[in-house]
């Protein structure tokens, strides 16, 4: 054999993709996950376009108006009679979706909500993750006393139901850092940044506050079992420092699975914000969120169903996306599962 | 076992100490309070309210005389008098040491916005009714989760498997604060067929069950797929369809019951979820339950219809981990706490 041939074998040889093309390849063949990204895709393109895309303000009332509804609306909903037939909803075909109790635009209050219910997502398993991941790691890979007292704290957390050490919390700062805090203290700066962000600053608090518990314990249980592996054996032996094998080999194997979990947990915390907005301890009025959109419609849900029906057709459709997407992601990186399904 | 039982349990009384300390630490952090409201009473009267229950010791003295009452067992005998100050949850007669003597336990503290009431009253008005919800939900979930579940996995990527999980990614989907309001706008305003509130009647409780346990099906009829799909894998399966037994038999005999194993592991937790997840149902049903209260007490700064409630559920929730635990070692042999 001549070198080459020898050259060309190397060349003929299958090139090998990297675990992480080879998981988003097995991706974009699962179609409901590309259902997904597509559902997600769109979302955002509404929330980065919002000024654009809504018809209305969000917040301008005009009293004229409340509670109209187009035509097509209350032929959708038959309990709605428009006064002309001797019912009692004003039409108005001015708003594509009707208006709410004070008279502003649905439809653009739901795209404005858009930015919420997406900054949760996206917010929320991103400082979970950077919480958990630190503390699970240093817990499961240095294990001892550092292991022990991260691990009860994380079992305190454990036993507070998390919705309830939510709404603790959130009462808590809402009551704590409003416009009464002194000028120039920490409190009033939170305040100010919290305000500014139309009150989204405590929830992504309060989510990352108690979120991280989860992911410490999944990394922890990683890391342990990644500690016994070959590789790190072979990197110890050829005289690693322990971080560098931490941050360098550990790590990145474990990583997959925890992404898989930070997924799917981010219609629960797109549930979290649609549920504080719903008992008013989330964003701050008149910011639009479509948990304070249903909480509003369903009070009226009898009589202008509307009201309460479309923001939960959006949160629906963001949190089945999401769902498709984490399960498609869960097939496509999370090794062990391929064996089983 | 029996050693790690007890150090659970010592483990269990300790957290519930963390846990009723932090919520005392962060809620009486919070700005106002209890008597602070819109109509502005004059600051003597806060005061005094405040002597009254005792608001004004040191913080804690507050704590310490609230876990005492509520954690210490006392025996009492007949000059005994149920009292705003003093409502015991729980009551076991000890008629044998004198008529009316008998062993109290959990006595919640008065409630501070309603006046007239203890919350060990208001607990053992609402719980029940939060229980109930949860329970039917848990139904709900089980019924329609389980046959769910096996149905997809018995026809495992085809058109059912297909649909069966569609349907349950769905139902991961639409937690309560969605499906509530459109349940009652098809079956209660459209439809006519259930009331659209309320509690009391078997009508009005099918409504909110299927909104808390929905979700729940869901998850379960995943679960039960993927542990019904492995065990269809496993060696005595083979052999007892070598066997020539009936191809239902295998199911229901051989696979099922060991299929069902993590599912009756996940009920646990489910079952505590299902009950603090109940207040979400309450408030859009309108259901007098605990949830309702806690949520309401929050915004009136009420302190130990707050401390009551997080206590409970947080008693509820490491109980209910600690039955799985040893539910598992029990049913799987190769588990060994030690």
């Amino acid at each position: 054999m001549s070198v080459t041939d020898i050259a060309s074998l190397s060349e003929a040889r299958p090139k090998g993709d990297s675990l992480w093309m080879d998981g988003l390849k097995r991706l974009a063949r699962n179609r409901m996950a590309v259902l997904g990204v597509v559902i997600i895709i769109f979302f955002i393109l509404v929330a980065v376009f919002a000024d654009q895309l809504a018809p209305k303000s969000y917040e301008a009332q005009v009293l004229a108006d409340n509670n109209a509804a187009p035509q097509w609306v209350i032929d959708m909903f038959p309990v709605m009679t428009s006064k002309a037939d001797g019912g009692y909803v004003t039409v108005s075909n001015d708003y594509i979706l009707g208006a709410d109790d004070l008279g502003r635009d649905i439809l653009s209050r739901i795209i404005y909500g858009t930015r919420i219910s997406l900054a949760v997502a996206f917010v929320g398993p991103i400082l979970a993750l950077i919480i958990g991941l630190v503390m699970g790691l240093i817990a499961g890979y240095f294990g001892g006393i550092v292991d022990n007292i991260i691990m009860r704290v994380v079992d305190i957390f454990y036993a507070f139901p998390t919705l309830l050490i939510i709404i603790l919390m959130m009462a808590y700062f809402r009551g704590s850092f409003n416009e009464s805090s002194s000028q120039g203290t920490f409190g009033y700066a939170l305040y100010m940044a919290d305000r500014s962000m139309g009150g989204m600053l405590f929830i992504f608090i309060g989510i990352a506050l108690t979120s991280w518990v989860g992911l410490a314990r999944l990394t922890r249980g990683e890391a342990l079992s990644a500690r016994q592996r070959e590789y790190v054996i072979a990197a110890r032996s050829i005289g690693s420092k322990e971080r560098g094998i931490m941050f360098r080999h550990v790590l990145p194997n474990i990583l997959g699975p925890l992404i898989v979990a930070e997924t799917l947990t981010i219609p629960t915390y797109i549930r979290y914000e649609a549920f504080l907005s719903f008992i008013g301890l989330g964003v701050n009025r008149p910011t639009p969120s479509w948990g304070s959109m249903i909480s509003d419609g369903s009070r009226a849900i009898a009589s202008y169903p509307h009201q309460a029906i479309f923001p939960a057709i959006a949160l629906f459709l963001i949190m089945f996306a999401f769902n498709f997407l984490g399960d498609g992601l869960r097939d496509a990186l999370d090794p062990r599962m391929r064996g089983v399904e | 076992m029996g050693k790690y039982i007890v150090r659970r349990l010592l483990w269990l009384v300790l957290v519930l100490f963390v846990v009723s300390a932090i919520t005392f630490i962060m809620m009486r952090l919070v700005p106002g309070g209890p008597f602070n409201t819109e109509r502005g009473v004059p600051p003597a009267i806060i005061a005094n309210l405040e002597r009254r229950y005792n608001l004004d010791a040191p913080l804690i003295e507050q704590y310490v005389d609230y876990v005492a009452g509520l954690a210490l067992p006392r025996i009492t005998d007949s000059s005994f008098r149920r009292s705003v100050a003093e409502d015991y949850l729980i009551n076991i007669p000890l008629d044998f040491l004198g008529e009316g003597t008998a062993l109290r336990w959990m006595n919640f503290g008065p409630s501070l916005t309603r006046r007239s009431q203890t919350v060990t009253a208001i607990i053992s008005d609402t719980l029940p009714v939060s229980m109930q919800l949860g329970t039917a939900a848990l139904l709900v979930g089980v019924l329609i989760g389980v046959p769910l579940g096996i149905f997809a996995a018995l026809r495992r990527n085809t058109w059912g498997d297909f649909v069966g999980m569609g349907v349950a990614i769905l139902g991961v989907s639409v937690p309560a604060i969605i499906l509530g309001p459109i349940l009652q706008y098809v079956f209660g305003v459209g439809l006519g067929w259930l009331p659209v509130t309320g509690w009391g009647s078997f009508a009005q409780v099918i409504m909110p069950a299927f909104a808390l346990g929905f979700a729940q099906s869901a998850l379960i009829a995943r679960l039960t797929r993927a542990s019904l799909l492995q065990v269809l894998n496993e060696d005595y399966i083979r052999t007892a369809r070598a066997k020539g037994l009936h191809n239902r038999t295998v199911i229901i005999v051989h696979a099922l019951k060991n299929a069902l194993i993590p599912v009756v592991t996940v009920l646990g937790p489910l079952a505590a979820a299902l009950l603090t997840g109940t207040f979400v149902v309450e408030i859009i049903f309108g259901i007098p339950g605990l949830g309702k209260f806690f949520v309401n007490s929050i915004i009136n700064r009420d302190y130990t219809i707050i401390m009551g409630t997080v206590l409970l559920y947080a008693a509820v929730l490491v109980f209910a981990n600690l039955i799985v635990d040893i539910v598992y070692a029990w049913i799987d042999p190769r588990i060994r706490y030690t």
